[in-house]
């Protein structure tokens, strides 16, 4: 009896009809289209300025709604300055906390710690905005800003006058909102480094600190480097914490004491009392800008992830 | 024995300094909460601040109701549009996502994530409040669907991915078709799970402002009808905590109040929802 095994047939040729299958796949493609919509529609709004300005608009300091004349120099100055400074501040915290949370033992306390600082992400961003406008703004200005500017005002970075919202608070605002990215994450892929690593390091007799400074944190490298990359988007894109204390002023200060103003920002403060033409094309093109550089430095960071748990995995 | 010595200090001083960061880490939270309570209990404790719209600037009895009915309205119509989509989605992705199809909605999701929210305000006013010429909370809603979306569907999908094979199995086994072996079996065993992921989106997108700007812009007046410009608990939080008025920094300060109380409450109920979906895992 020659009968036809068609199950052994690979591909969709062969597969029985599935109505459910056809349906969930296309609900499904709602995202993919989604995100291709976003591009595609912030791009062609953007169109006007890009046209216009070309890649001079990069260049440019000028921001003239009444000249129509428009650069983003300063805000991807203020952008670039407060992510950094974030990550300078951020990154020692939060591996710290990683370290201490990917530890053994007292399971209690490790709990209670992840998830403090897990609600840190919860919190809105508006409510970071206005501790840091009401809270930190004058407690910096006063013990922090004012003394720097009058015993090392004659440092570049920190000449004065210092002003209550600048550079420095928004940096201190944005580390706080990444430092749960960048713990979460920093966890996982230390505890993915294989214990058989630990265990032999520890046999060879070394402390806890040195398996976990030159055993733990080498193999865990390029995933903390992941988590520092995913952290990076979150402080580009991040509007309304930074807007409410940044100072919002199209400047390139060299000091970090003085307001400045970020791509982000600058939208949320002007966008809907922008007219004419090339004035709210411009700042979709600073959107544009930022969304196409957060999407590129989130691909890397999810990469970057991914590889390591795919390794650990193996 | 001094080298021995040397990595034993070594080695206790980092210890310490790990756990001095790991209390670091929890001084902004401990700060952020403890002047958002101070700040906003007195603008709380006032039962205008609950019933009463806003008013002009020194005349008393201001409230937020008009902001909490906004909210809600554009969070339910955004959970309305994102949910049923994302929890489609997240099964999608477990029972057929292989494939090339489910890779390019994973990778889509994890991206969106990341887009600053801001951008997602400027894709929806460019896509629904500049065609028509109107802000309305309808625009606010949809921009906070794309917030809500790849949060749902990856949340879907790490729950239903819990569920053992051996349900699936059973289920095909008896002669059940795919769809109800995954929306009649699968799904509710994993709807502790869905449910944690729809409440983090929706806790997610109550907290947004910076997409609300310029779709759902705010009105100072009580609004239901979701064409009409909207306000929101965060539009006011930020408009008002700008204001040099204290009696509107007062309000303010309410709003974040309970923004956070909103946010923290869900978190825990997440947490517990979390909890059992496991636990129910494991009994499965």
């Amino acid at each position: 009896m020659a009968v036809a095994r068609p199950a052994l047939r690979s591909g969709a040729a062969s597969r029985p009809p599935d109505g459910f299958r056809t349906v969930t796949t296309v609900v499904s493609l709602a995202a993919p289209v989604v995100l291709v919509a976003i591009v595609l529609v912030v791009g062609s709004g953007a169109l006007p300025a890009i046209r216009h300005f070309g890649l001079g608009f990069f260049t440019s300091r000028a921001w003239d709604p009444v000249r129509d004349k428009f650069g983003a120099l300063p805000m991807i100055y203020g952008t670039v300055v407060t992510s950094f400074l974030a990550l300078v501040m951020a990154l020692p915290v939060g591996i710290g906390v990683a370290i201490f949370l990917a530890q053994q033992g007292a399971p209690r306390i490790r709990a209670a710690i992840g998830t403090g600082v897990e609600l840190l992400a919860a919190i809105p961003s508006v409510v970071y905005g206005i501790w840091g406008l009401y809270v930190l703004a004058p407690w910096l200005l006063i013990h922090v800003s004012r003394p720097l500017s009058t015993r090392l005002g004659s440092i570049p970075i920190f000449a004065g006058p210092a002003l209550q919202t600048n550079l420095l608070i928004a940096s201190i605002v944005l580390a706080v909102m990444v430092l749960p990215t960048l713990s979460a994450i920093s966890r996982d892929v230390i505890r993915a480094v294989p214990s058989g690593m630990r265990e032999a390091s520890v046999a060879l007799g070394a402390t806890w600190w040195e398996t976990t400074w030159k055993v733990v944190l080498p193999a865990a490298r390029a995933g903390i480097f992941g988590a520092t990359i995913l952290a990076l988007g979150r402080a580009l894109g991040e509007t309304i914490a930074v807007t409410m204390v940044i100072g919002n002023r199209h400047d390139i200060p060299t000091s970090l004491l003085l307001p400045a103003y970020t791509l982000a920002s600058a939208i949320a403060n002007e966008f809907s009392e922008a007219t004419g033409t090339l004035y709210p094309s411009s700042l979709i093109f600073l959107g544009l800008v930022l969304m196409l550089v957060t999407l590129a430095v989130n691909v890397i960071a999810l990469l970057l992830v991914r590889s390591i748990s795919r390794e650990a995995r193996v | 024995m001094t080298r021995n010595w040397r990595r034993q200090l070594s080695n206790q001083v980092a210890r310490l300094l790990v756990y001095l960061m790991a209390a670091i880490a929890l001084v902004p939270l401990s700060l952020v909460l403890i002047y958002t309570v101070v700040s906003g209990l007195p603008a709380l404790t006032h039962l205008e601040f609950f019933t009463n719209v806003e008013r002009p600037v020194g005349i008393p009895g201001a409230g937020v109701a008009h902001a909490f009915v906004g909210t809600i309205v554009m969070v339910g119509l955004a959970s309305l549009m994102s949910i049923p989509l994302g929890i489609i989605s997240g099964i999608q992705l477990v029972e057929y996502g292989t494939g090339r199809v489910g890779d390019a909605v994973r990778l889509a999701c994890d991206v969106m994530v990341g887009i600053p929210s801001i951008a997602i305000g400027l894709f929806i006013y460019a896509l629904l409040v500049a065609p028509l010429h109107h802000f309305s909370g309808l625009s606010g809603a949809v921009a906070l669907a794309v917030l809500m979306l790849p949060v749902v569907v990856r949340t879907t999908e790490s729950a239903v991915a819990l569920v053992p094979g051996a349900l699936r199995e059973a289920g095909l086994a008896v002669g059940l078709p795919r769809w109800r072996v995954a929306l009649q079996l699968v799904l509710p065993a994993a709807v502790p799970g869905v449910v944690t992921g729809a409440l983090l989106a929706v806790a997610r997108a109550a907290g947004e402002t910076a997409p609300l700007l310029f779709t759902a812009f705010g009105n100072r007046f009580m609004i239901f009808d979701p064409t009409k410009a909207m306000p929101a608990l965060p539009l006011i939080v930020f408009h008002d905590a700008l204001t040099p008025y204290p009696d509107l920094v007062r309000t303010a300060w309410g709003a974040a109040l309970v923004l956070i109380i909103l946010t923290l409450l869900v978190n825990v109920a997440s947490r517990v929802a979390l909890r059992r979906q496991i636990s129910l895992a494991a009994k499965l």
